[in-house]
């Protein structure tokens, strides 16, 4: 009866003709969902979108190992005191307005990304100007990593009628594969095959991302198969979407490692047994195989796999060992209180763990170690506010411990990030007044590029000094699984994010 | 002149009703405003890193980036001033702009307002079909067989929170039986599971409330007088039932209004249907403060509005109603 009250009603708003079919809007069109929404046109903010539906380009490449390739500039050059780069823009590309991609034309967008927070603000450019076809970068001090900035996001180059007379974004006028068809703020946008491109034309001509917030309707959208790709899934509906017929899963490591922050100025954490000690207490297998469902996640180093110029294979890796904890602990004079948990100096051993709900796996994973720490002898408290508070706390020093997820991807050399992470002290999102000559050393020499013969060495070196040293303790490593409908084929997710890759991407017959 | 007085006469009869509602609204304006600019300031946090994460993604953000978008947006001024402000910009009816998107609230709004009303229109109009009619069936004979099954999918119904319902459509109608779209507003047919989930709890109380105002009608004596005048029963009913059973219909829904409004929050989030309450629930998460005190001014008023709509749709449906 019930059932019968419903269909009335819905025999008016479904589509007849479609019934056992994919919707009409969808039927030529590639229908990619994600969480991110789109914030609006500024490439600072949603830019991420337009390159990743390779509607915009930047001035290189990656390929997927991570190295450079060229992208709007065809090739680059260094000046002998590594101050000042070169970007020559390949000759016959156009926007999508018809254009000229020139290197005067890139110039504005680069600028605006100057002057907006972002990848550029680490490299210290104190002159940015077009010459003779080329983007002419002139640096403060050298720094090796300056091409890899140019891969990223926010330095998207648009054409100039992109922007109004006050400089503001109104339209989305690139110059990849595909064109903007229309946006809808702040839910999806429809792309096209742009006739301007002078590449190969892809097989999938039409395309639209839309964002859909919660993990559990992108799995299920892709189940009734009304998305043909959709990222970011939860574990439950990775584990259901694998019994599904008609939608298969692909999956890629990302560089992205979640990690305990430890304030090494802590009276207690300043000492790295005890550092050592937090680190044997914490299960990461467990933590993989429970709350991310994934057992191959347990971080073993801070460097994942998929960062594979910094991920030391030869590095003993990290290992869950609390009758260990416990002995280190008591080394570092700690003994027992009455409740269990320790105590020195007459101090009892109880600390505050701050993290944030923006990546949901986050406070789950706070809660084990919360657990894990108890059976060693620190008592945790667990404080789920929001990502200012690593920051803030970082700043004003009152941060004991914070778990948060780094993404080591933003540029697909992480030297700049973890410049600024770890070298002179930490960074927010990185060690907290940990010291380390050696390690500072290395990664000066690697942003200035002062070595170019004993980058790897000093690449192993930092890895090895965090390794042992652990200002920060490393829990999981993260994979991207997307959900990919029967109807398409050659399907490849990018480790850095940088592209959704829709024009490699051909249709089922 | 003749010809203005009956216009006169009736624009003179309803301004006390329109006057409460228009004070009724005016309030709801600046209390709505004034709780949602001190509950974001009560929020715990640094309100200018959480918008700079959304704008920039949480990592990106250091302290240097929340700094800029502190000066940026004026974030250090004085709550009393920031508040004040806001009161000055609501006379002009300048919503500000989006701290997040940089957009007029007001373009926001207007444009997830048409999402929002699409949907109540459509939940509104379901929730009709769907709750009086098997209401006033079970009515004619209370405590039958069919009065007990809609009583127990009643509150079976009306019990289940907006996102399992939600949820339990989606994988019946899209994934199961592949006939509608999961989420998104574009597709064909993509209201239909969001619309359909606000009126079933709409409808599950809706048809309690004519079920028993039939009850009512069927014990009166003016429905007995019709049926011994020598009605059929059907003409009975359409005469002298249901109009009487609207009206306390009509009313009810007004005030199950309060679900479809908090109903909206959570169903579009769960169909990522780009509406007011998706808008709130994001602006929320990035602390907007212009958009929260925006979306939830115009959830205020909408309920003001439809409080209005129900008291002009009750003076229609029973003359006793309309002011004299």
């Amino acid at each position: 009866m019930v059932t019968a009250l419903l269909a009335l009603p819905l025999a008016a708003l479904a589509d007849p003709g479609h019934v056992h079919e994919l919707t009409p809007a969808s039927a030529d069109t590639l229908t990619v969902v994600g969480p991110w929404e789109l914030t609006g046109l500024e490439p600072s903010r949603s830019g991420f979108m337009f390159t990743r539906m390779e509607v915009t380009q930047t001035l290189l490449d990656v390929d997927e190992l991570g190295r450079l390739r060229a992208g709007a500039a065809s090739s680059w050059e260094v000046s002998n005191d590594q101050r000042e780069w070169r970007f020559f823009i390949r000759q016959g590309n156009r926007f999508h307005d018809g254009s000229a991609l020139t290197a005067n034309t890139a110039l504005v967008s680069l600028q605006r990304a100057l002057s907006t927070p972002g990848v550029l603000q680490l490299a210290g450019i104190d002159d940015l100007y077009a010459e003779r076809g080329a983007i002419v970068v002139r640096l403060r001090k050298p720094f090796a990593p300056l091409p890899y900035l140019f891969t990223q996001y926010s330095t998207q180059l648009l054409a100039p009628s992109s922007f109004n007379a006050t400089g503001r974004v109104t339209a989305i006028v690139g110059s990849g594969p595909y064109r903007i068809k229309s946006i809808t703020l702040p839910q999806m946008f429809e792309t096209e095959f742009a006739e301007t491109w002078n590449g190969d034309a892809p097989a999938v001509r039409r395309a639209r991302y839309i964002s859909v917030s919660r993990a559990e309707t992108r799995a299920l959208m892709a189940q009734s198969r009304q998305a043909d790709l959709a990222f970011t899934l939860d574990p439950p509906s990775i584990r259901r979407l694998q019994r599904q017929q008609g939608v298969s899963l692909v999956a890629q490591n990302l560089p992205r490692t979640t990690f305990l922050k430890l304030n090494a100025a802590h009276p207690f954490m300043r000492d790295e047994r005890v550092r050592r000690a937090i680190s044997l207490g914490v299960e990461r297998d467990g933590i993989a195989r429970a709350l991310l469902r994934d057992a191959d996640l347990g971080a073993t180093q801070l460097f994942p796999p998929a960062l594979a110029q910094w991920h030391q294979p030869a590095l003993a890796p990290l290992r869950t060992d609390p009758a260990a904890a416990r002995a280190l602990l008591k080394q570092a004079g700690f003994t027992p209180g009455a409740d269990g948990i320790l105590v020195k100096s007459g101090r009892r051993f109880a600390i505050t763990l701050y993290t944030f709900v923006d990546r949901p796996e986050l406070p789950l994973i706070a809660s084990a170690i919360q657990e894990e720490m108890r059976q060693i002898g620190i008592a945790v408290r667990v404080v789920v506010g929001n990502s200012s508070d690593i920051p803030a706390g970082h700043r004003s020093g009152s941060l004991d411990m914070g778990l948060v997820a780094r993404n080591f991807g933003t540029t697909p050399d992480p030297t700049a990030t973890m410049v600024g992470d770890y070298a002179n002290g930490g960074g927010d999102w990185g060690a907290m007044n940990w010291h380390d000559a050696a390690l500072d050393a290395a990664l000066a020499r690697l942003a200035t590029g002062a070595a170019p013969a004993a980058q790897q060495a000093d690449r192993a070196m930092v890895a090895a000094r965090l390794q042992a040293s652990l200002p920060v303790v490393p829990i999981v490593w993260y994979r991207q699984t997307i959900a990919v409908s029967s109807r398409v084929k050659n399907v490849t997710i990018d480790a850095f994010e940088r592209s959704y890759r829709l024009s490699d991407i051909k249709w089922n017959p | 002149m003749e010809s203005l007085t009956p216009w006169i006469d009736t624009a003179r009869r309803w301004s006390p009703l329109l006057g409460r509602r228009l004070l009724q609204a005016l309030l709801v304006a600046l209390l709505v405003g004034t709780l949602c600019f001190f509950m974001t300031r009560w929020l715990p946090g640094d309100t200018a890193f959480r918008i700079a994460a959304g704008r920039y993604g949480y990592d990106m953000v250091d302290a240097a980036a929340a700094e800029a978008v502190r000066a940026e947006l004026g974030l250090n001024r004085p709550a009393l001033a920031a508040l004040t402000d806001w009161w000055g910009r609501l006379l002009r009816l300048d919503l500000g702009l989006s701290l997040v998107t940089a957009q007029p609230v007001l373009t926001e709004i207007g444009l997830q307002l048409g999402q929002t009303l699409r949907l109540s229109f459509w939940a509104v109009l379901l929730s009709v079909l769907l709750g009086p009619i098997p209401g006033v069936l079970a009515g004619l004979h209370p405590g039958g067989w069919f009065d007990r099954a809609t009583l127990a999918f009643s509150v079976m119904l009306r019990a289940m929170p907006p996102f399992v319902l939600g949820l339990v459509l989606v994988l019946v109608f899209s994934v199961e039986l592949n006939a509608l779209p999961a989420a998104g507003h574009v597709d064909h047919g993509s209201v239909a599971l969001p619309a359909l989930t606000l009126a079933i709890g709409l409808a599950a109380v809706s048809s309690r409330v004519a079920r028993d105002a039939m009850v009512a009608v069927r014990g009166s004596a003016y429905y007995a007088f019709a049926l011994t005048k020598g009605l059929s029963p059907w003409q009975a009913l359409i005469r002298h039932g249901v109009r009487n059973v609207g009206a306390p219909v009509v009313a009810y829904v007004a005030v199950q209004l309060v679900y479809l409004v908090e109903g909206v929050v959570l169903v579009e989030t769960i169909f990522a249907w780009p509406g007011i309450g998706h808008a709130l629930v994001h602006a929320i998460f990035g602390r907007d403060v212009p958009m929260i005190q925006g979306t939830a001014l115009v959830l205020g008023l909408m309920f003001v509005l439809f409080n209005a709509l129900v008291d002009l749709a009750c003076a229609a449906i029973d003359p006793r109603r309309r002011p004299q």
